[in-house]
């Protein structure tokens, strides 16, 4: 290359250009990039620029070292002064111009996080420059003391506004603009570069030659150039054009950079956002946000609903498939719903993605939800304000961390790994994990929480119960009203089942309702049961069976024994005697039927009730009991008083029922078959003659449905017997409370009296189904009968 | 365990064939293999055990939807692998085919296996952008099925 020897404006300036084409200041420029902007910028023909380009040495040496760079910067001006192009013009020709680059602002606002410090450092030292330009264009070197008035005046003007302008400092953009700043040691001197060009000074030149004065004068400010600047950089350059006082400028750039600065929200949120943890949230930001949720969910400790949160988001114009992306990132407790935090998150997602930012896998540490405490979030978005952004926002954050010290362990070890992830959603099976997780991240928000249903275990309530039978084994051995413990106690026994059966069947609420309600039962039952028991000697079968289920409470009775509770009180008095007979009589009734011991029958039999209170509506037996009430009232009544030492003898028959099946099932069979008898006669016979084979009545709850109303009636007679026997009992019970045992009681009943009935219909259906067997043989019998007969017929 | 140099090592897990009850349609909604190029033929298999999980769901009766398992177990067997099937309450359907050689997979690593499909399937429709039918793009079911398969193979 030849020597080049330039001014010190020039050089300046043509070390300033340098630099800023030298990103990786790796002191030589690559041909593309910047470069090519730069003599874009100079609104030179390309074929001159192409010139320019080979006569520096550049596209032999294939980039621009530092002399290329500046005999290209020199040819420039040269060729912007409307010199023919040669090399030996870059000395000789004198008093040469500096190059002007005229880039388009738009294109290197777009690439150049950095600020333009000061628009006002440029207007002000362009205005500052204006004045003297003839004389500065005469100037080549030196001029030193005319240079000097100008970066005083620059200098001054910088100072007047720096101070207007460093309360407006963001956190820097980009800090290699700040690494490139820093490499200019000259401070005030290179505006005198700038007194040269004419109105075409692009903000470009100005800004990085003003930035970098800027940076002399805020080397003790904090770090670097203001985002509003940058920002308003945008509003300035028109405004720059015209060559304004410099007073009137720096008042322009105030007001502009008001107005820029309040209108681009997004960008500043975008610049923070992209300083050191990219996902970091301001507190701006957060406010905002905050503000956003309370428009969409006044209860900032509530949720936003899926659906909601759906519509907000999918105004963002972001695809769906994002949005669904973001959703999974954010949506932390995988609820369908948006806490607070989670839905900064959404939107702080929502934001970067709108601003280029590639969504991440997984959620960022700084934006995994924590319990916020509202108040601190308040008062540091209060603090902050839009007055810049202190240093670490983040700092909030972290201070909210603690509070959720079991969380944030577990989830950030959860996010980082599949297998740890695995692990949770292995975890996340049980319900005891889910319940925990619940109570800890919405708390205060009942309605919308997730409710799920507590387990409660039948069995524990179970040894609970046997625990009281056993203390109170010891109490009342002497109650002359035997039969009456021995019926409860069987009725228990069966019941135990059948009444967890019906919590099955039922409503789940009243079957978790009992099991809470079934505390306050036990001493109620445990008195009758233990009582029983005690007295029960003569049937170790009893004993054998585990405890009586909790008793059903008032909520699940409701559905059954409103009447009950009306009639019992009523039928107390009257049928205490003959009632007692009864009950004794029907709880031996299933054991007969059974072979082997009855703990086999007793599955068995319950199951076959258990389908059967599940199929069929509990109305069936229960409305029956409704109407039957007053019905029983009187039949009862009359029942008992034509019949009550009648009953009373099959009582001890009854009370030995439990080892010898067949005396029992005699006496109970025959019992209903009186009542059967009394309405159906022609499958009394049947009954009778069936009665007596053991038969385990096989589980047919679907057939219950299709019995004729006529064996309904029967069973409906036998059903308000026995609840009449039952109201009887419980009158007779002092110490159970009437309130609580008449229910228990009487959903014992109706258990009983369905049991009862079921067996009933099972052997009837035996019954009929031999009928039909052997009628099937006879027709077979008949046609073959009849094709012996028809051939010859036929023929 | 699986080599993975052996061709036949496939995981297809083709996941939640959806069929609406009233359209009678069974579309997937998911489907990954491993390895990949022979997906159409797992297309083929999935879809082939489709009747059988239909036949196994209405076999059980209406009596007892409530006690059914999620869980249908082994399909059926071929000489080249095994099919599992699974069923949630929306009729949702879950087949995973495994080759026969994997015999170190254990049933209950079959269910454990299902229940993650299950619990990352429920997920993917808490997700209000998700329109039920629509296929399962979640970038989190994704990462979740790929390394179950990796965990077997």
């Amino acid at each position: 290359m030849e020597g080049l020897t330039l001014s010190d404006a020039e050089q300046k300036y043509y070390s300033d250009l340098f630099s800023y084409c030298d990103i990786e200041s790796t002191k030589k420029v690559a041909s593309n990039g910047r470069v090519v902007e730069l003599f874009r910028a100079a609104q030179l023909p390309n074929e001159v620029v192409l010139q320019i380009m080979e006569l520096c040495g550049a596209t032999r040496l294939g980039y621009f070292g530092r002399s290329q760079f500046y005999i290209a910067l020199k040819l420039v001006a040269v060729a912007q002064s409307g010199l023919p192009l040669r090399v030996e013009s870059i000395n000789t020709v004198k008093d040469l111009p500096l190059p002007r680059f005229g880039a388009s602002k738009n294109e290197q606002e777009s690439r150049h996080t950095t600020s333009y410090s000061s628009d006002t450092e440029n207007q002000g030292s362009y205005s500052g420059v204006i004045p003297p330009p003839p004389g500065r264009v005469q100037v080549k070197k030196g001029s030193v003391s005319h240079d000097a008035v100008q970066p005083r005046t620059s200098t001054d003007q910088q100072e007047s506004t720096s101070p207007v302008v460093s309360p407006q400092q963001s956190p820097p953009t980009s800090p290699h603009t700040w690494r490139k700043h820093n490499r200019h040691p000259s401070g005030g001197n290179n505006e005198r570069s700038l007194a040269g060009p004419g109105p075409f000074w692009s903000p470009f030149s100005e800004a990085q030659t003003g930035s970098s004065a800027g940076d002399a004068v805020w080397s003790g400010h904090s770090p670097p150039p203001p985002q509003e600047n940058w920002v308003s950089f945008a509003d300035t350059p028109p405004t720059s054009t015209l060559l304004a006082m410099h007073p009137a400028s720096v008042q322009d750039q105030t007001t502009v950079r008001t107005v820029a600065s309040a209108t681009t929200a997004n960008e500043i949120r975008r610049q923070s956002s992209s300083y050191d943890d990219p996902w970091k949230i301001t507190d701006e930001q957060r406010q905002y946000y905050v503000n956003q949720f309370k428009t969409i969910q006044p209860d900032l400790n509530g949720f936003i609903p899926g659906s909601a949160a759906k519509e907000f988001f999918t105004k963002s114009k972001l695809p769906i498939l994002e949005l669904s992306h973001i959703w999974e990132l954010s949506d932390f407790d995988k609820d369908g719903a948006l806490t607070l935090d989670e839905f900064c998150a959404a939107f702080h997602l929502v934001v970067a993605r709108k601003n280029g930012y590639d969504l991440p896998e997984k959620l960022p540490e700084s934006l995994m939800p924590k319990l916020i405490d509202l108040e601190d979030s308040a008062d540091v978005g209060d603090q902050s304000g839009e007055v810049g952004y202190s240093g670490s926002p983040a700092e909030a954050p972290p201070s909210k961390s603690p509070s959720m010290p079991s969380l944030n362990q577990t989830w950030p070890e959860l996010n980082q790994s599949s297998e740890q992830w695995e692990t949770f959603s292995e975890r996340s099976s049980s319900s005891q994990t889910l319940t925990q997780f619940d109570s800890n991240i919405a708390p205060a928000d009942p309605d919308t929480a997730i409710v799920h249903p507590v387990p409660i275990r039948m069995t524990p309530s179970k040894i609970h119960m046997q625990e009281m039978e056993l203390k109170r084994t010891g109490s009342d051995h002497t109650n002359p009203t035997s039969p009456l413990l021995v019926k409860p106690s069987d009725l228990s026994e069966e019941n135990k089942i059948n009444s967890s059966v019906k919590f099955v069947s039922g409503n789940t609420v009243d079957g978790y309702s009992s099991s809470d309600s079934f505390t306050s039962d036990p001493e109620q039952i445990g008195n009758a049961v233990t009582r029983q028991r005690s007295h029960s000697g003569t049937s170790p079968d009893n004993t054998a069976p585990p405890p009586p289920p909790p008793r059903p409470h008032p909520s699940h009775s409701r559905s059954s024994s409103l009447d009950m509770n009306r009639t019992f009180p009523v039928t107390t008095g009257q049928q205490q005697a003959g009632v007692v007979a009864h009950p004794p009589a029907v709880p031996p009734r299933p054991q007969p039927s059974q072979v082997p011991g009855p703990h086999v029958h007793r599955p068995v039999d319950a199951e076959g009730l258990i389908t059967h209170t599940s199929t069929s509506p509990q109305q069936i037996p229960e409305q029956p009991n409704f109407a039957d009430f007053s019905q029983f009232e009187v039949f009862a009544a009359s029942n008992v008083n034509e019949e009550p030492d009648d009953e009373a003898e099959k009582h001890p028959e009854v009370l030995q029922v439990e080892k010898s099946s067949d005396p029992s099932g005699s006496l109970r069979v025959a019992k209903t078959d009186g009542r059967i008898e009394e309405k159906t006669a022609a499958s009394a016979p049947a009954n009778v003659g069936k009665s007596t084979t053991p038969l385990a009545p096989p589980p047919k709850p679907i057939r219950r449905r299709l019995k004729s109303e006529d064996e309904l009636r029967p069973e409906v007679d036998e059903h308000s017997q026995k609840t009449g026997v039952l109201a009887a009992v419980l009158s007779s019970q002092p110490s159970i409370p009437r309130s609580v045992g008449k229910d228990k009681k009487a959903i014992q009943a109706s258990i009983r009296r369905n049991k009862e009935t079921n067996t009933v219909l099972a052997r009837l259906n035996s019954e009929l189904q031999q009928q039909l067997k052997d009628v099937l043989e006879e027709r077979i019998s008949l046609e073959v009968q009849l094709e012996q007969l028809r051939p010859f017929s036929h023929l | 365990m699986r080599k993975k140099n052996k061709n036949k090592n496939n995981k297809n897990l083709n996941a939640s064939w959806l069929k609406p009850y009233s359209l009678l349609q069974n579309y997937p909604l998911y489907i990954r293999s491993i390895p990949a190029e022979q997906e159409l033929k797992f297309h083929y298999t999935v879809h082939t055990s489709l009747d059988v999980v239909d036949e196994k769901v209405s076999a059980m009766g209406k009596a007892l939807v409530d006690q059914r398992e999620l869980y249908l177990g082994l399909l059926y067997p071929t000489e080249d692998y095994k099919v599992y099937g699974y069923v949630t309450n929306s009729k949702v359907k879950f087949v995973m085919v495994v080759d026969s050689s994997n015999t170190a997979l254990r049933d209950n690593e079959i269910r454990s296996m299902f229940r993650k499909l299950h619990n990352s399937y429920t997920d993917v429709m808490c997700n209000p952008f998700y329109n039920p039918g629509d296929r399962i793009h979640s970038r989190a079911f994704d990462n979740m099925v790929t390394s179950m398969m990796v965990q077997v193979c």
